[in-house]
């Protein structure tokens, strides 16, 4: 088990190096350093001005010597001007000229400098990773129980008029990607124009003029019924067919075993056998599907976040990439890989746990 | 003149519709009436829900197809006063054009049904294309990593889980970018996977008849020719006679979508393969002195098609959804293009005050996919039938 997990965590290791490597190679081309001159220094410069700015920022070193800065195993840069230190990597950062010189990278525990926040990358992506983990905390919790109560409905009796009902919903929900779910909840639940809500207010029903708000930017604040409805209901809705399947491929595999036949024959009520015979054997195939959806799921978030404003990790990745932000792309990167890895490693260690033949064999 | 009334407004757009309906039933009953004998194409139309989702994507094929019988304006005109009209919307001064916006004017008074239509054809150029080619890499790839194992899987399920640990829409921003379009990487990268199906193709010919150099020298030859032409076109460009071509960016869209499903095909295959190389004809192959391509295209292959089939359905539907994701996120393709991601991320601006821009094209994605989706479960439930 210890060189099991030695070696995912290897493996995990170099994946990161590899994947950090080709979004460092991605965002410091020529053409996109030229964006980021245009964008952080304001407005037309003239092509020498770009260059001596990417210069002067510390961008200009080769390729790999950078990349190492990143990571700290090389020195950070610094620039000099008269015999004086003005600016360096980790001058910046600690704001010290004492630091000229040192090693600051992700080794030292450095993220860097986030160009399109003006601020220091781990303080901005821990408040946003908080933001996005109370997101998935509630997608979770909507998404997992819906999904199982539709497979196991579904799989109970294959073939039957509900199997096929909830089994056409679950398809039609893994149909509809965020981007299409969030404009029908919006211009359904949360316009003053159209949808159900002007009925709502007509009646007296609801306070507001809409029964959901559009944007969830005040659930940073204060999370409520009102705001964060809506973004939930949208990520855990696509992801919640595809659990819901895999759910009912297992029930319905379970039911058709020997030990159900026997339960049945042995004249053990339905519900009892569903729930005491069936239940815990189903779920096993679920769970690992639901831990390699998260970084799926991730997905989901950023366009859920862009679409209701939502400052959480998935608008911040946007704003990163469009605003070529090198440093904050190269953390989200980072977090996003270990997200993938760490999941997938513990839907392994759970399958294992939960399954007696592999665990006791 | 006086606005539509909904009902009116459905009626007009089933006439206009009338060429799709045509090729529907005309589809539908050669289908039917020789059902017994076209394999499984023709078992679908025994299950009812294949048959729904048949009958939503070739509803949109054929949209794609007869969009300009179909279209009631230009897709990209603007006339004046039509601003955000809503659905049914007499025009002010018709002239030559069709006198109402059926589904209304989006944000820029152009006619949000006939961007719809026009959408379907953006998107049916792409979607089936790039999944064609992600499979054939997939199962270029995936079938000797499968068969010989080794350093050989080791190293390609590597690179493969180390693209799906990347966030799609991260990969996209990368890769899909203005300032990517104008360096070299979008050719490479084309270069790299287009090459993928020529090799498919020229080494699934080759396999079955080196035994007949005549044969083989033929099929190969023009295999080889057809492709380089396709490849000089596509990739370079630089087709003399046209006919093969793709503008930078659709390229680029084309490179990227493929990127991001070759891996997840190239892991179905290999799972697959890993289960057939056990199998007895495929001992019995290799007793018979079979070469290993022989066994991996013609041996496993056929015996693999099913889960394959139902997953390439399954994959045009995601890839649809990645085209979408790219529209919404306005990466790769033109502002004025009217394919459906792009249109759902013009329209929510306005999303609370003039739903109709976006919902149109939001619910067109949703129902192709649903339509592909129900077709692939059709088809896995007729596969496993026999």
């Amino acid at each position: 088990m210890l060189l099991f997990l030695a070696r995912r965590i290897g493996l995990m290791l170099i994946t990161a190096l590899c994947l950090t490597f080709i979004v460092f190679a991605l965002t410091n081309m020529p053409a996109k350093l030229t964006t980021l001159a245009k964008t952080q220094a304001g407005g037309r410069l003239t092509d020498a001005e770009v260059q001596s700015w990417i210069v002067e920022n510390g961008y200009g070193g080769p390729l790999l010597t950078r990349y190492g800065e990143w990571l700290g195993v090389l020195p950070g840069w610094v620039r000099e001007e008269n015999g004086e230190v003005v600016r360096g990597r980790c001058v910046d950062l600690y704001d010290d000229v004492e630091a000229a010189g040192d090693r600051c990278g992700l080794l030292q525990g450095e993220w860097g400098y986030s160009t399109r926040f003006q601020g220091e990358v781990d303080s901005l992506l821990g408040a946003r990773l908080g933001a996005t983990g109370v997101l998935m905390l509630w997608v979770l919790i909507v998404m997992v129980p819906m999904a199982l109560i539709v497979g196991v409905l579904a799989g109970m009796r294959e073939g039957s008029r509900t199997d096929r009902a909830l089994s056409t919903f679950a398809i039609a929900s893994t149909a509809t990607p965020e981007y299409v779910s969030g404009v029908l909840f919006i211009a359904l639940l949360a316009s003053s124009t159209v949808g159900i809500s002007p009925l709502l207010a007509e009646w007296g029903w609801i306070e507001g003029r809409v029964l959901f708000q559009g944007n969830a930017r005040s659930a940073m604040d204060d999370i409520t019924l009102s705001n964060f409805t809506l973004p939930v209901l949208t990520v855990a809705l696509y992801g919640m067919g595809y659990v819901a399947r895999i759910t009912r491929a297992s029930m319905t595999e379970v039911m058709t075993q020997q030990y159900i036949r026997t339960a049945r024959l042995k004249g053990v009520s339905f519900p009892k056998i569903v729930l005491q015979h069936a239940l815990r054997n189903a779920l096993i195939a679920p769970f690992t599907v639901i831990m390699l959806q998260i970084p799926w799921l991730l997905n989901g978030v950023v366009i859920t976040e862009v679409l209701f404003s939502y400052p959480g990790f998935g608008w911040t990745l946007y704003e990163a990439a469009i605003n070529n932000d090198i440093e904050l792309l190269l953390a989200s990167s980072v977090v996003a890989v270990v997200v993938v890895l760490v999941t997938q490693l513990i839907s392994d260690i759970g399958y294992v746990y939960l399954n007696p033949r592999i665990r006791i064999s | 003149m006086d606005p539509l009334s909904w009902f009116e407004i459905l009626a007009r757009v089933a006439q206009q519709l009338l060429p799709v309906w045509v090729a529907l039933v005309v589809t539908y009953a050669v289908s039917i009436r020789f059902k017994r004998k076209l394999g499984l194409y023709g078992k679908l139309f025994d299950s009812t829900v294949g048959m729904i989702g048949f009958g939503i994507v070739m509803f949109w094929l054929f949209a794609a197809l007869f969009a300009d019988l179909i279209v009631t304006h230009n897709a990209l005109s603007q006339v004046s006063g039509m601003r955000n009209a809503v659905p049914g919307t007499p025009l002010r001064d018709p002239g030559e054009l069709y006198p109402y916006y059926l589904f209304g004017g989006d944000a820029l008074a152009r006619d949000v049904f006939s961007r719809m239509i026009m959408g379907a054809r953006e998107v049916l150029r792409i979607a089936p294309f790039a999944a064609m080619i992600s499979f054939m890499i997939g199962i270029t790839l995936g079938l000797p990593a499968g068969y010989f194992g080794g350093k050989l899987d080791t190293g390609l399920t590597f690179i493969a889980n180390l693209v799906l640990a990347f966030p799609v829409i991260l990969l996209f921003f990368l890769l899909v970018a203005p300032e990517i379009q104008e360096t070299i990487i979008p050719t490479v990268m084309a270069g790299v996977l287009f090459i993928v199906p020529i090799l498919f193709v020229t080494v699934l010919l080759n396999a079955r008849f080196f035994t007949q150099p005549g044969k083989r020298n033929l099929y190969v030859g023009v295999v080889l020719l057809v492709g380089a032409w396709a490849y000089l076109g596509l990739v370079f460009n630089a087709d003399p006679s046209g006919l093969w071509s793709m503008s930078p960016n659709i390229l680029n869209v084309f490179v990227a979508v493929v990127f991001v499903n070759a891996p997840t095909v190239f892991r179905i295959v290999r799972g697959i393969t890993l289960d057939i190389k056990t199998r007895d004809y495929v001992a019995a192959a290799q007793t018979r002195g079979e070469g290993p391509w022989y066994i991996m295209l013609w041996e496993i292959l056929p015996n693999a098609r099913g889960p394959l089939i139902v997953d390439f359905c399954l994959r045009i539907g995601y890839t649809t959804i990645l085209l979408g994701t790219l529209g919404f996120f306005g990466l790769g393709v033109s502002p004025e293009s009217p394919d459906w991601g792009s249109t759902i991320n013009a329209g929510r601006r306005l999303l609370t005050v003039y739903p109709h821009p976006a919902l149109v094209p939001a619910l067109s994605l949703m129902s192709l996919v649903l339509g592909l989706n129900l077709l692939a479960d059709g088809l896995r439930e007729e596969s496993l039938k026999d």
